[in-house]
């Protein structure tokens, strides 16, 4: 709660001045008032986004061209953008064939990740025994490198495409399970009070008390699952070959297409913070004005 | 019918880290139908631990609780509890937090009409009809406690458990509340069991007044009955001498003969 403080209706302002921001100047023109604070949300990022740029030519001056800067970059991600869906064998297609094919794969693990974690984390959460049960393997599986399970699922399923689909499944079911089950003991003993006084059923209990009150936490853990997915797809993807952006880096390495590794760094940027501002905008629709 | 809510012997303790702690004990008290009882007392004295006993949200450790005859085996509707902080769940509007009292007590017997009327009318006790679809984030303290209110009047409870339920609201809302809480229990009829630590509230709106001794091991020290003429006006009581006898009592028990050491 905020309070205004009754002191400065009465007293008189202090003399003193204080150095005025450039901002609040502008401000302080009407006309241009309405734009200020568009001006502070734009003009910071800008100035870093610039700053990094600037910082990208001087590295790449510096190594005398073995690091494309700015400019070269930019040309070749026109160019390679310009036709993005094209096909040229199993090896040469388009960035945006990769691009589908990597966000397919992590669709994939990352679904089947939620299918069993969100309904596991909710019976961890919801039965002591089974948490206690589950405890040792979670905390033994969960440190390891999503990569280590990748021969073993080259062994089981013969195939590239499956075995990382698998190494995203086993890297984003950890945090699935986890904020699930946290959210489910986190659910306030008031909400539960109210189901145990209306003798609700377990299944209303689950319907309008328990999804909907760990249906933060639970966004959480599949915020950070996608997370953990995108930086492992291009890893995996490296490793098994196929169409994929982690493959593509690797071709480009192979071909010395520096640019192209630059462009694939940025394309993985630009997907992965899409991909957690949807799910940031999801967890916020979610919440119902609780704090989270 | 005069032994409605029946406590008899009660002793409640809690196991912790610790050792035993013993919350109650002897605790004897029998409420009428249609009585309004307050239970006042200072902090810690386990005036919350009788009203959950008697909601079922707690099992005694000894002792027997009665409600219409019956040993009381776990909370149920019958039993409407307003909750101290109104736990009112903020995926639902205010109507749907009622409808899903309403729903659960009358769905079996009743059309959905009938539910939505029922729920309607409850809003409308607590004249909230304006802010129906509105989720408890939109809303205020006071309204949302009112919203606790009719959620649980709406049950058409055998007895009307409140656990200070006015404890968290400015002075003024309170007063409000209070007055509405006058008028609904003229109109309604109900048994009320309301937990609190108002000495002026308490003698507001009770017939009874149960006041506790300090815990551990806390139990019934005095009651005290209030036999002001109803309909009750805050602002008529002011000037009542009898008004002001009952809460010198109140005043007196909880601050002389049980004064409570500064922790």
């Amino acid at each position: 709660m905020t309070v205004a403080k009754p002191v400065a209706a009465n007293m008189p302002l202090p003399r003193r001045r204080k150095p005025v921001s450039p901002v609040a100047r502008l401000a302080a023109t009407p006309v241009l008032a309405p734009v200020v604070p568009l001006l502070r949300a734009v003009v910071p990022p800008l100035l870093g986004l610039l700053a990094f740029l600037l910082l990208w030519t001087l590295v790449s001056q510096l190594s005398r061209g073995s690091l494309p800067g700015p400019v070269s970059t930019w040309a070749s991600a026109r160019e390679l953008f310009a036709d993005p869906f094209y096909q040229n064998g199993p090896n040469d297609q388009g960035i945006g064939w990769n691009i589908l094919m990597s966000l397919g794969r992590v669709g994939m693990g990352f679904g089947m990740a939620a299918l069993v974690g969100i309904p596991l984390g909710f019976l961890i959460g919801r039965f002591d025994f089974l948490a206690r049960m589950t405890a040792p393997v979670i905390s033994l599986l969960r440190p390891v490198s999503p990569l280590a399970w990748l021969p073993i699922g080259l062994l089981v399923f013969k195939a590239a495409s499956p075995a990382s689909i698998w190494v995203i499944f086993i890297s984003s079911i950890w945090p699935m399970i986890l904020n699930t089950a946290a959210g489910v003991r986190a659910v306030p003993q008031d909400y539960l009070n109210v189901a145990r006084v209306l003798r609700l059923s377990e299944w209303k209990v689950f319907t309008v008390i328990l999804l909907p009150a760990t249906l933060p936490h639970m966004l959480t853990g599949v915020r950070l699952a996608v997370g953990t997915a995108w930086l492992v797809i291009v890893a995996a993807e490296m490793l098994t070959g196929g169409v994929g952006l982690g493959f593509w880096v690797w071709d480009e390495w192979n071909n010395l297409n520096v640019e192209h590794i630059l462009i694939a760094i940025f394309v993985v940027g630009l997907v992965g913070l899409l991909l957690e501002q949807a799910l940031v905008w999801l967890a916020r629709k979610a919440s119902f004005g609780q704090e989270n | 019918m005069d032994r409605f809510v029946e406590l008899e012997n009660i002793r409640k303790h809690f196991d912790t880290k610790k050792g035993r702690f013993v919350a109650l004990q002897d605790v004897n008290l029998t409420i009428r139908q249609g009585e309004f009882v307050s239970l006042i007392g200072h902090s810690g004295c386990g005036k919350s631990t009788v009203l959950n006993i008697i909601a079922g949200l707690l099992d005694p450790s000894d002792g027997i609780a009665l409600c219409n005859g019956r040993e009381i085996d776990g909370p149920g509707p019958e039993r409407a509890v307003v909750f101290q902080n109104h736990s009112l769940l903020p995926w639902l509007t205010c109507y749907g937090n009622i409808l899903l009292a309403v729903e659960r007590v009358f769905g079996a017997k009743e059309s959905k009409l009938q539910l939505a009327a029922r729920t309607e009318e409850a809003l409308a006790l607590v004249g909230l009809q304006h802010a129906r679809d509105k989720h408890p984030h939109e809303i205020s303290g006071g309204m949302k406690q009112r919203v606790g209110i009719a959620r649980a009047l709406a049950m058409e409870p055998k007895v009307l458990l409140m656990d200070e339920p006015f404890g968290a609201l400015d002075a003024l809302t309170r007063a409000n509340l209070q007055d509405e809480m006058v008028k609904i229990v003229e109109k309604t009829g109900s048994t009320v069991v309301m937990v609190t630590h108002d000495v002026d509230e308490a003698v507001l709106l009770s017939d009874r007044i149960v006041m506790m001794t300090n815990g551990p091991a806390a139990t019934v020290g005095e009651i005290l009955s209030v036999d002001l003429p109803r309909p009750r006006n805050r602002l008529a009581l002011a000037s009542d001498p009898a008004y002001h006898a009952c809460r010198s009592a109140v005043l007196d028990f909880l601050y002389q003969k049980h004064k409570r050491e500064a922790a």
